[in-house]
Parts: structure tokens; sequence; C-alpha cells
């Protein structure tokens, strides 16, 4: 075949070029291009009519200088004659420059579009195509609203070259991406279908890319291409290895067209027709087949093409996760990857193997491979094998070899690269907790962790040691004897000395009787490592010695010493200073009593998601963790509470989000939190409209608890965790998606203003939303949040009441039964009482009764209503703007089965609401 | 049913580098909106991730969100990023496919040819590839088409 000689075509280029590249430095090149770009400014702007040629050489030399790295502000004008030319080569050169040098001006647009436009409907098939491949690499909104309407008839018209079809396809595939909206395939649909059977490989190869993105957006228009992808792939796979000619590639028959073919139907779920569906089991049979024979070539070409079209098989037998004989068969054939000299292969089998080992199908087929696995962490030269190495085992692991897997992998941590240590960390911290069958394996899981990765072992991480051990009263004494011995090493990690004071403040008094671990040895040896750590960890070792105090009466005036030394009560340090100051104070004024309540020991956290599987999650990205280990993974412990939110740096007005615990863990620094002025103060929470199709159906049963499930359909489930101080309230939502497939563009309104949630919830995954909720006057109407999200193709709508009730805000009153009545008689202004009679919807039991009072969030005032049967409570209604006290009297009787509500306050429309809440709850 | 069990995303190229060892473009097609200093930093980014790698390294490495699937030719990088779920093997033998098409095109093709026909090769990979997808697989029907435009004036 003929060859191109160098530069051909165009000397002047050739010349220029070779200028170019013998110019010595920099400023020689920079001084001939200034040369060059005067000599063509002066041309383009010359009396004399430039020629075609030239002015197609002078553009092109112009691109060059361009791709050099150097602007171009001039030959626009220039590249957009050329587009009229009739002549081949100044048109493509034309068009290129077009391409490359995007310009937005708005004249320039409508030449191009114009030029384009002629070139369409000029019936020359180079000319179509180039004006095609034009606006497929520029793609803008002008030239979708200019040509969407035609690319379509181009592409399905009869007498069509195949060549300009392959260009028309993909033209408007790009235009489908940019301005989804101009596309409309309408009619066109099934003819762009049926390109599947299309004679000319080439176009198929083509279209389906197209028809792969438009059946993603609307699968049921397009779902008539499974059949025609499934049948073109069986002719494909049951050729000969000569029979596609053109299109055999090493041997292998269009290996490109199959992986397109496999991967559309990836878009769908398994054909629904029996005989379309074996037909397509027979093919993935046949596939799997011929990975086993013996290669046709020794050419890594032959081998590489075959295994792509495996590799994409495989993908479409997980997609469908329905055939466990092909399953097996995937997982064996990647096994046998796993050992192959082909460094690639390595590598896609373990990540392929990632996925098969989350089908319950696989999963124990591909745990046979663990040895192999581990070899590979161990004795991979490139590190991103060693990576899906680790992914791998950390797919693989369950409850029968998580021992073994968390071994292996915290020795390879002592060598592992940097690049991926944090994210080893993470994994080996979720497994150990996942699996933990008891919990001293876990805490010495935890510590050989921070003892080799200290530094990579984030704060999630020790948080969750903390909070398991905090949680669980079984590892308590197991977990200060094993910190308090890793902290004996003469160089032990800053989170081991944080790990070690926060749990040796809590628990030391549970080894405290050995006298190698007396209260004073415990204390000088956190002591010895004071002085090297950073201001966080010194303020927690602070807040352990005070705890000391309070567990050892013994070490006070040791401590007391420490605290009134210099380099604390002056340290330069505020917050060290501060604490040295009152904790002292606190130790010399506070009796034993008061010194023993502010230093009690921390209550169990509540539930929730493990932080470091959230933290995992998001440094993988969407997608990354698998469906599986979200549903088992336990969903205990909590964010660790303490001096998280301190004032004003939380929230302002209604809603905030929550920030990052500090490291202050102990919680003394835990005041109420305060909160930034409402910028509108006036109504609650805003304007508080009601609108049709609002849920409110959990509404009502969260006025006497504050956690629980709000709302729960078929995709999604949300729970709700409140609590409630003063005035202020903070609520968790917890979005999870029950499905197994991925809500995106997931976006929640309040009608305040909220932090946006994540945007995507995996399948079986579940997201968490911090609201913080100030009362700022009393209010009827609850916030209203509107969720949106998209869940495969449909948009989701929910409009829920958000439990926000005037009662959350209930701060108890306990009094007398004198009080009580003088009160109530105070308020004897009509309109301040509430009073309604209604039928008990429940049984009328005592208990359960009491229970509810109490969840009101008022006092139960005993023996003060004369009648034993009747129940009065008393409390105050903490608002920004005003406090309101209200009392209430429940007066039940069993007989008629009804009861009666009176509620007084000193606002009425409080009265009111109570009194309207309440009535439905008994 | 059908459209909830579906997870709509487009996959495509996001671009295809030709590079020599000393990190100077000999082609860069850009399948996505980048500001002219976002392609400066990811070509410099592209040569450093890819350069390091020996032969025993995979030809796939994760780059950003994506990935590259590369392959070494004398002293030209051949780099393809993709999404990081596409088809690595399908990828590393487009690759392979276009620069044997070049080979035929320019007759043994070197370095120098790029640079001085650098016009020709966007069409070559306007054949090959177009936005951001393959379009064309055979070599006979490329190259048949590329000596068909030859001829043209």
């Amino acid at each position: 075949m003929p060859a191109v000689s160098k530069g051909d075509g165009m000397r002047g280029l050739a010349v220029f070029i070779s200028d170019i590249r013998n110019c010595k430095s920099k400023e020689a090149e920079i001084k001939r291009i200034n040369k060059e770009l005067a000599n063509i400014r002066s041309k383009f702007k010359g009396d004399k009519a430039l020629d075609g040629y030239s002015k197609k050489k002078y553009v092109c030399k112009l691109l060059f200088i361009f791709l050099l790295g150097h602007d171009i502000d001039f030959g626009h004008m220039e590249a957009v004659n050329l587009l009229s030319s009739n002549k081949y080569t100044e048109k493509q050169i034309g068009y290129l420059f077009i391409s490359v040098l995007v310009n937005s001006n708005s004249e320039l647009i409508r030449l191009i579009n114009n030029a384009i436009k002629n070139d369409l409907s000029s019936r020359n098939p180079t000319f179509m195509c180039l004006a095609l491949h034009c606006i497929a690499n520029v793609g803008s909104r002008e030239m979708a609203e200019a040509f969407a309407g035609e690319i379509p008839r181009i592409l399905v018209a009869g007498d069509t070259m195949d060549s300009v079809k392959q260009s028309a396809a993909l033209c408007l595939l790009r235009l489908y991406k940019t301005s989804p909206d101009l596309v409309l395939m309408g009619e066109w649909t099934s003819r762009v279908v049926h390109l599947l059977n299309d004679q000319h490989m080439g176009v198929v190869t083509a279209a389906i890319s197209l028809i792969t993105c438009l059946s993603q957006k609307n699968p049921d228009e397009f779902k008539t291409c499974v059949s025609l992808a499934v049948s073109r792939l069986s002719r494909i796979v049951s050729s000969a290895s000569t029979d596609l000619q053109d299109y055999t590639y090493y041997f292998v028959p269009a290996p490109w067209l199959s992986c397109k073919l496999l991967r559309l139907l990836q878009c769908y779920p398994p054909p629904e027709d029996g005989a379309v569906k074996g037909r397509l089991v027979e093919c993935l049979e046949t596939i799997l087949n011929k990975a086993q024979e013996p290669p046709k070539s020794k050419k890594v070409q032959h081998s590489n093409a075959k295994n792509a079209i495996l590799f994409e098989a495989i993908s479409l037998i997980i997609h469908y996760d329905s055939e466990p004989n092909l399953l097996v068969r995937a997982c064996n054939q990647l096994g046998q990857f796993l050992q192959h000299r082909e460094t690639n292969l390595r590598y896609l089998a373990l990540e392929s193997m990632c996925t098969l080992a989350s089908s319950e199908f696989s999963h124990e087929a591909v745990k046979t491979h663990i040895e192999t696995v581990i070899n590979a962490l161990k004795t991979e030269r490139d590190v991103s094998v060693r990576q899906r190495a680790a992914d791998l085992l950390y797919a693989m692991c369950d409850r029968s070899n998580a021992k073994q897997i968390v071994a292996e992998m915290l020795s390879y941590l002592e060598t592992a690269d940097y690049s991926i240590r944090e994210e080893m960390v993470l994994k080996v911290a979720i497994l150990a907790e996942k699996y933990a069958v008891d919990y001293s394996w876990y805490v010495d899981t935890i510590l050989n962790l921070i003892r080799i990765a200290g530094d990579y072992v984030s704060e999630e991480v020790w948080y969750r040691v903390i909070q398991i051990v905090i949680n669980r009263d079984d590892v308590q004494g197991y977990a200060a004897k094993t910190v308090f011995e890793a902290l004996q090493a003469p160089a032990c990690h800053e989170n081991m000395v944080k790990v070690g004071g926060y749990i040796l403040g809590e628990f030391g008094n549970l080894i405290a009787g050995d006298p190698r671990s007396s209260p004073l040895v415990q204390f000088n040896l956190l002591h010895s490592k004071f002085h090297l750590c950073s201001v966080p960890t010194r303020a927690l070792l602070l807040s352990a010695y005070i705890k000391f105090i309070n567990l050892f009466p013994e070490t006070k005036s040791t401590i007391q010493e420490v605290l009134r030394s210099d380099s604390q009560i002056r340290n330069s340090d505020v917050e060290l200073q501060q604490r040295a100051v009152e904790y002292l104070k606190l130790s010399s004024i506070a009796s034993t009593d008061v010194l023993a309540t502010v230093l009690e020991e921390m209550p169990p956290f509540p539930e929730r998601e493990s932080s470091i599987l959230a933290k995992l999650k998001k440094k993988k990205g969407p997608g990354a963790v698998s469906v599986n280990e979200l549903e088992e993974g336990k969903r205990e412990g909590g964010e660790l509470n303490g001096g998280g939110e301190r004032g004003g740096d939380s929230s302002t007005s209604a809603v905030g989000s929550t920030p990052s615990p500090s490291a202050d863990l102990l919680g003394l620094r835990a005041g109420p939190p305060v909160t930034a002025a409402a910028p509108s103060a006036g109504s609650l929470l805003v304007d508080v409209f009601s609108e049709a199709g609002v849920n409110d159906d959990g509404f009502l049963r969260f006025v006497c608890k504050n956690n629980g499930v709000l709302f729960e359909n078929q995709l999604l489930q949300i729970g709700i965790k409140s609590e409630y101080r003063q005035n202020l309230g903070r609520m968790y939502l917890f979005y999870g998606n029950k499905t197994s497939v991925q809500f995106v563009t997931f976006t929640t309104t309040l009608n305040v203003q909220a932090k946006p949630v994540e945007p995507l919830i995996e399948g079986g995954a579940q997201v968490q939303q911090v609201i913080n909720i100030e009362c700022l006057t009393d209010f009827s109407d609850a916030p209203l949040l509107n969720i949106k999200f998209r869940y495969g193709g449909a948009l989701q709508n929910l409009t829920l009441k958000l439990p926000v009730t005037i009662n959350k805000f209930f701060q108890p009153t306990e009094m007398a039964s004198h009080d009580f009545f003088q009160r109530w008689k105070q308020l004897s202004l009509p309109q301040q009482e509430a009073q309604k009679i209604f039928k008990a919807n429940h049984a009328m039991d005592t208990e359960v009764l009491k229970a509810k009072l109490l969840g009101l969030g008022m006092a139960l005032l005993e023996n003060v209503d004369p009648n034993p049967e009747n129940f009065v409570c008393a409390g105050v209604i903490q608002t920004k703007a005003q406090q309101v006290g209200s009392l209430l009297r429940l007066e039940p009787n069993a007989q008629a089965q009804m009861y009666r509500l009176t509620v007084r306050s000193s606002k009425d429309t409080v009265s009111k609401r109570l009194c309207e809440l309440l009535a439905e709850q008994f | 049913v059908l459209s909830l069990t579906l997870q709509p995303r487009c996959k495509i190229i996001r671009f295809i580098l030709i590079q020599n060892r000393a990190g100077k473009t000999r082609l860069a097609k850009w399948y996505m909106q980048f500001d002219d200093d976002e392609k400066q930093k990811l070509i410099e980014e592209v040569h450093a991730v890819v350069t390091v790698r020996d032969a025993k390294h995979t030809n796939f490495v994760e780059f950003r969100n994506f990935k590259i699937i590369y392959r070494r030719y004398a002293g030209l990088y051949f780099c393809i990023c993709v999404d990081v779920t596409d088809n690595n093997l399908a990828y590393l033998e487009a690759i392979h496919n276009f620069v044997e098409v070049l080979n035929e095109y320019f007759h043994n093709v070197c370095e120098l040819d790029l640079v001085f026909n650098f016009y020709k090769v966007y069409t070559v990979v306007d054949e090959m590839f177009l936005a951001g997808e393959i379009r064309e697989t055979s070599q006979t029907k490329v190259l048949k088409q590329l000596l068909m435009l030859q001829s043209l004036e």
C-alpha cells in the first residue's frame, strides 16, 4: 500500500515544522513563531486574494502553532472560508481548525453552521462525514439546535452510505449527551434499533454505542434491542475465526463489537423470553468454552481480544447474578488467570473476582482462591495489582476466614506502599469489627493497627474502638490491660496515647488492683508521653487526669501538682490552660459526690452505622462498598459525642449540619450548644405551609417519642433519631435504600434551609442527614421535608412532615400539689385552656399512658391529683422568644373508654396545639 | 419494573494522548470539555503516571476517577482515558489496532510522521474513534477510506 511521505502536500508547512524542530532554545522557537505569525498576518491582510492552497497552508501553520501551546487570535475567518471550498484537503483543514480551536463567537458559529448545513445536504459522503465529525467533535448547544433534527434522518435513510451512517450515529450520540432535550428519537426509535441487524459490521459497531446510551435513558422504548443483540452476538460467537473477514482481529471474530453487544445487554435484566435467554446462555457458555481451547495464535493480541470478550461476558453473568452454573464457571476461569504469567490478566482476574465475591452463588467458589490471593498481596511487583488483591481479600472475607485475612492484611501493612495504607487501615478496622467473634480480638487488632500504621489511622478508626469498648462492658478490662501494655513501648504512636488516655481514664480502675498497673503507675505512664504529644492529645490527657482523680483519690495530690505546674496552668495554649485551671479548681472545691457525677463513666453511644464504613465509602466513592457488607454491617456504637459542637461554629438559624467531633472525647466541655440567632426571627422555622399530598402518616407517632421509622415504602426507609435540649434540637435523618440499585440525584429540601445530603445512595446503603433545629417561638405546623431522587429512570417525589412538634421543647417542671393547683388557677383565662374529650384508641394501660406522657417531655407529677386515676403534668416550653409554662391533666374513664384532656398554658396557641397533638395519642 | 433496575450512565473515552518519553505531546484528542489549563495539567499528570511504570506492570493505571489504558511503542506512549468500569483489554487492543493502521498508512510509522502529518493523524483518529466511542475497527476498511481521501485534492 502506498505510504504517505513526510509533509506531502504542503511544502511550506514541512519547512516551517523543520525550522521549529531545529530551534536550539525556547527563545529561538518563539522568535521563529513570531516571524511566521507576522508573515501569515500580512498574507491574510494583503490586498492580493489568497488562493485556497495558500489559505489552507497558513491555517494549518496556525493550527500547528496553537498545538505547540501558543495563543492564536486570528485566522478563524480564513478557516471558516476553507469550509466552503469544494476541495477535500482544504475543507478538511478548515474543519480541523474549527474542531480544535472551538470559538463561541456567535457570528462565526452561524457561518460554520451554514457550511455544515451545505455539506450535510451535499450528498457527497466525504463532505458529509467531515461535517458530521465536526459536529461530533464540537458538540455545542448551537450545533445541537441546528442539526439534532436532521441527523436521525440521515442515519436511517435508505440511501445513506455506510460510512456516513457510522458518523451520523456517533454524532447523534454526542448531541444526545450534550443536549438530550434536543434529540428526540420518537419515530426513529425502531429503525435505529434495527441498525443492530445492519449488514455492515462497522455500522453496527457505531450504532450500538448510540443504542446503548439511549436505552440506558429510555429502557422501555428500546427493549426490542435485547433480542436483536442476542441474535447478533450469537452469530458472531458461533462464526469461524475467518468468517467475518475484515472484522476478524488476530483470529478473533469481531471482538469490539462482541464487547459492545455484551455491554448493551448489561443495561437490561435477563431476557424474559425463554428462547432468547436460552440462546444467550448458549453464547455465554461458548465464550467460556473458548477460553479453554488452545490459542489460535501465540500473539498477545489474540489472547487479549479473546479475553476482552470473556471479561465482558463475565460482567454480564455477574450482572444477571442468576445463573449459578455460569457464575461458578466464571470464577474457575478467573481462578486460572490468577496465576497467569501476564500481569494484566492477574490484575483483571482479581478485579473481576471482587464482584463475584459478593454474589451468593459464587462467594464460596471465590473463597477457595484465598491462598493465591494472599500470595499475590505479598509478591506482586505492581502496586496496583497488590491493591486489587487487598480489595479481593476484603470482598471474600467472612466469619470463616476473617482472622486469617485480617492477620495477612496486618502483616502486609508493615511494608505496604504509602499510597494504599490509609485504605488498608480502614479495611482492617471494618473487617475486625464486622467479624469480631470476641471483642478482645477486635481490640488487639485495632491496637496492632495503631502500632503498625499509626500515621494512617484516621480519627474514625480510633473513635470507633473507643465507642465499642464503652458500649461493651465485657471487653473493658481487657482493653485497659492491653492498652496499658501497648503504652509501655518506648516509642508509641500518638493515636495509641489517645486511645490509652481515654480508656484508662474510663476503665483504669479495672486493672488498678495489679500493683504493676496501680493508679500511680498508670498515671506516670500516661504522663511520660504527655510532652511528646500535640495539643489535642494533651487536652485529652488532661481530661483523663481529672477522671483519674475521681477514679483514684490517691492520685489527687500528684495530679494536682501536675495541673498546678507553670507548664500547664500558664500554658500559652488557651485550651490547655483553661483545662488545667478548671480541672484544678474542680478537683479542689467539688465534693466527692459532685466529682463523681461530673466525671461519671461515659454512657453508651447511640447505635449508628460505623463511621469508618462511611469514611471508606467516601474514600472509594460510590459503588465501592458492596451491598452485602452494608446489610451485614453492625449498627452499634456511634459517633463520639463530647465537645464536638461548641457554640457558634455549628449552626445558624434553624438548620445546619454537625461538625466533626473534636478530640475532646470526655465530653467535659460539652455545654449546651449555642446556636446563632436566627436571621428571620418571627414564626418558627420560617414559612410553614401545607400542601396536598403531604405524607403525615408517621408524623403523629413521634409526638411522644424521638426515635423510630418515619416513613417506609418498598424503596426507601427514613429513620429518625432526635434529641432536644432547651429550645434546641438535633434531628438525624437516615435515608436507607432498600433496593439493590442506587438512587441518583437524591435531594431533600426542607422549607427552611438544610445542608445538602449525599446526592447518591447506593443500593442497600444508608446516608445520613443532620438537621439542627432552633425553636424561635411557638408554632403549630411542622416543617415539610421534600425528597426527590431517581430510582432507575423514574423520578420519585415525596413530601413528609418532619415530626418536630412544640412539645419537643418542654423542660419538665417538678412541683408539689399545692403549687400545681395554684398555677392551674392562675391560668384561668378562657383562651388559656384547651380541652378535648375523646374516645380511647388504644388499651387504657396505666404504664403505657405514663410512658407516653413522659415521652411528651413534661414532668409527670405523682400525688398531685386527688383522684389517683388521673394524670397531671407540668413543663415549660422553651422557645427563643419566650418560655411558655404548661399544665396538663388527663382523666381516663375506663367504663366509657373515654378521656378528658385539659391543657392550660400561658399562651393560647400552645394550649390548643398541645391538645390537638395529644388527643391522637391515647 | 424494567426501568427500575437500571443505572443510567453513558461511558465514553475521555481523551486519547500520544506522548513521547520526554513528555512532548504528539496527539491530544479530547472527548470532554476541558479548558486549556486543565488539558495541560492532564497531559503532565498522565506523563508522570505512565512513564514510571515498567514492562512488568499492567497496562492499566488508575487516574483520578478514571483509568488510563496505555501501551508503549518504542519511544511513544499511546494512552486512552476511560471510565473505571470500561473493558481494559478491549481498549488496549483498540490502541494496537490504531497503531497498526498508522503503521500501514505511514509505512512504518515513526514519531516524525506524527509531527509532520499531525493534521492527517486527526483524520485517522476520527475514522476509528468518534464522539468518544469506537467507530470502525476493520483495518482494511479504515485504510481503504484513508487512501481514498488521500487521492482527493
